[in-house]
């Protein structure tokens, strides 16, 4: 992986709006920014919190309230040299006029060709690796606007792989796919950093695929500075637990997902590990039970113990009742609750 | 579709051109057999005198008027239908057209006015010189106006509502100026306001075709940018376009054929608002390289029939082109409609 200096850097950087003379800044002054090659950062945070102002203006659509983005080791690059280093995927919708795939793609090409835009035979082999690394081949004849979404999605990226940019910023390209379409996107963006060695910048709200395939993340809030770091550092110290309690969303740390269910008020104990264990507590837990170790549960009373019996799980609860499904256990737990 | 279909279809269209040609040449008061045409054309004498003249003193220049504004006006509504991502913009839409008829309003209504009077004395010009330089002028400063706003502004949306205003507030000055007006005058801005590819001879056909040559050179240049204005402004600018330069460029390529094609032949309607649907849909591509000299050959086309149509054959009468061009292209728009596959692409 290629660590040396990197593409991007931001200094003093605060970004926002101007309206009428007046600075409207959407975000408190950041910590220095850097995006690397080969590395896949995503930029994370509720809605309003500023990403998209924050992507567009690393990307250089909108200017910074203060401060300065140096790419290439440059700052105040005209567009058409900024066109050369980042390349974009934006949630703009690009319905028409009759325009293919075939020529979207093309149009990648832009800030390399001439000035009536005809492409060379470096172009076209640009064209053609873009196309085979967004697996598009089957595409290229349909116009754009007969595209699903998750195809719209991937023929954009390759548009912005032609465009053959050592930075490419996404903004939210998760968007609107279902959850396959947004696994196989994050998977082929993570293996394009890593095989093409872009410095990739993106916006999303799946931090659950985020946290499986960023090598850093970018923690906005809608309130408070910006928090950096490798994605496990971060879960590790608390970060996103206190970030996204400010949101009233309980991030649970030791399974890295967000629980839905608050806190319940009766406790239950649970004896067993692994998988069964795993899935037995989720049930509870949308149960409306708090989960707790054997030892804490023995003033509660009811603690359930998971055993094997003939390669099938067995819930064997305090009295001796043996329960062959959580469905099972489930109608055992209410029922006596009721009772 | 293949490269090679596509050349087959640029050659159909230039022979569907010739045979237009000779169609609007041969259409008129006069009848006059084929022969004679082909003799006029590739001999320097003899025939028949009257037929000579014909031909080459009104025929001619009126079909080359026609080849003129058809292209103009074709290309210069393509432009306006893409920098603004719409498909209902045609070359009129930044108020330009607007701007010549206020101009020739201004003329024509205030004939009896000391200062109209005095510059026609002064000038020495027709009053057919004197309608042109008052349209040209009229649509000048409503393009300088335009321009001067486009510099100032980021979105192109706001472009396009700030234009439709424009048009719309010089309309309104126009409709005053007729209120106020003795009939006959109005009655003569009327006329004008129903288009003529016949009064342009000579020295003004010469500068037609120069200002339309230079606005088509820069609309062609212009191919690029255009193709880059189709994913919308943001990534436009992404891919290095500075958009403000695009537009001022476009515009002024526009304004031009528009506003020069108005103050020398009238409002002609609807060939640029059809024109780029049918090339679109001719050659299914978005390609504007593919798409500026469709759009030439297919608006030559229709606006050499439509000139055709208004003589119509055998006839004494002939029918203003404006009004043709709008029996024409109304059809053209409501199929397209109907048809969805072209216009349905913006959304």
């Amino acid at each position: 992986m290629n660590t040396g200096s990197p593409l991007l850097v931001t200094r003093n950087l605060q970004t926002g709006y101007r309206s009428g003379g007046r600075k409207i800044s959407v975000s408190a002054e950041l910590p220095e920014l850097s995006v690397r090659a080969g590395r896949l950062i995503c930029l994370l945070g509720p809605n309003g919190s500023g990403k998209s102002t924050l992507l567009r203006t690393l990307a250089g659509l909108q200017p910074a309230l203060s401060g300065i983005v140096e790419i290439g080791g440059k700052w105040g690059l005209s567009s058409p040299e900024l066109a050369r280093q980042v390349s974009l995927v934006l949630t703009d919708r690009v319905g028409g006029s009759n325009l293919d795939v075939r020529d979207l793609v093309a149009l990648g090409r832009y800030p390399w060709s001439g000035w009536l835009g005809v492409l060379t035979a470096t172009d076209k082999a640009a064209i053609g690796r873009a196309i085979e690394a967004a697996d598009i081949a089957s595409l290229l004849d349909r116009k754009v606007h007969t595209l699903s979404d998750g195809e719209s999605q991937k023929v954009m990226l390759a548009r912005a792989l032609a465009q053959d940019t050592p930075i490419l910023m996404l903004d939210e390209p998760t968007a609107h796919l279902d959850l396959p379409s947004r696994i196989r996107l994050m998977r082929l963006l993570h293996q394009l950093a890593r095989e093409m060695n872009k410095g990739i910048l993106l916006s999303t709200h799946e931090l659950d695929l985020a946290l499986q395939v960023a090598d850093e993340v970018w923690l906005l809030q809608s309130a408070g500075p910006l928090h950096k770091g490798v994605p496990e550092d971060l879960v590790l110290e608390g970060v996103f637990e206190a970030a996204f309690a400010k949101e009233d969303v309980t991030f649970d740390r030791t399974t890295g997902v967000f629980r839905i269910h608050p806190e319940g008020a009766r406790a239950i104990g649970l004896a067993g590990s692994g998988i069964i264990a795993f899935w037995t507590r989720r049930a509870l837990q949308r149960e409306g039970f708090t989960v707790v170790t054997e030892e804490a549960a023995a003033s509660a009373g009811v603690i359930i113990k998971i055993e094997e019996q003939q390669g099938a799980p067995v819930w064997v609860m305090q009295a001796g009742e043996r329960l062959t499904s959580i469905a099972q256990l489930l109608e055992t737990l209410n029922h006596r609750h009721l009772s | 579709m293949t490269e090679g279909l596509r050349k087959w279809r640029f050659a159909g269209l230039v022979l569907l051109l010739f045979l237009a040609l000779l169609l609007d040449l041969s259409a008129g008061s006069v009848r006059i057999p084929l022969r004679e045409m082909v003799r006029i054309f590739f001999s320097s004498s003899g025939g028949n005198d009257t037929w000579r003249f014909i031909v080459e003193q009104i025929r001619l220049p009126k079909a080359c008027a026609a080849v003129m504004a058809g292209c103009g006006l074709s290309v210069g509504g393509l432009q306006m239908q893409t920098l603004f991502r719409n498909p209902l913009a045609d070359p009129g839409i930044l108020g330009i057209t607007a701007g010549a008829s206020l101009g020739v309003a201004a003329v024509m209504l205030a004939g009896g006015s000391i200062a109209t009077i005095y510059a026609i004395k002064e000038l020495g010009v027709t009053g057919s010189w004197l309608i042109t330089v008052a349209a040209c002028t009229g649509a000048g400063l409503v393009m300088l106006l335009v321009l001067a706003l486009s510099a100032r502004l980021r979105d192109n949306v706001v472009m396009l509502i700030i234009g439709l205003m424009l048009g719309s507030v010089t309309l309104a000055i126009t409709s005053i100026w007729q209120y106020f007006s003795n009939p006959q005058d109005v009655k003569e801005y009327l006329l004008w306001t129903f288009g003529s590819l016949g009064g342009v001879t000579g020295m003004q056909l010469f500068i037609l075709a120069v200002m339309v040559l230079i606005g088509l050179a820069a609309a062609f240049l212009s191919s690029k940018m255009l193709d880059a204005l189709l994913l919308g402004e943001n990534y436009a600018r992404s891919m290095g376009l500075t958009v403000r330069r695009a537009r001022l460029v476009i515009i002024c390529s526009t304004s031009l054929l528009a506003g020069s094609i108005t103050a020398f032949c009238g409002p002609i309607g609807f060939i640029g608002l059809a024109v780029p649907h049918l090339a679109r849909g001719f050659f299914n591509t978005a390609s504007h390289r593919i798409l500026m000299p469709a759009c030439c050959l297919i608006g030559t086309i229709l606006l050499l029939l439509c000139d055709s149509i208004a003589q119509w054959p055998g006839s004494q009468t002939v029918l203003p082109i404006n009004i043709v061009t709008s029996l024409v292209g109304a059809p053209t728009v409501i199929f397209l409609l109907l048809r969805k596959k072209n216009i349905n692409a913006y959304r």
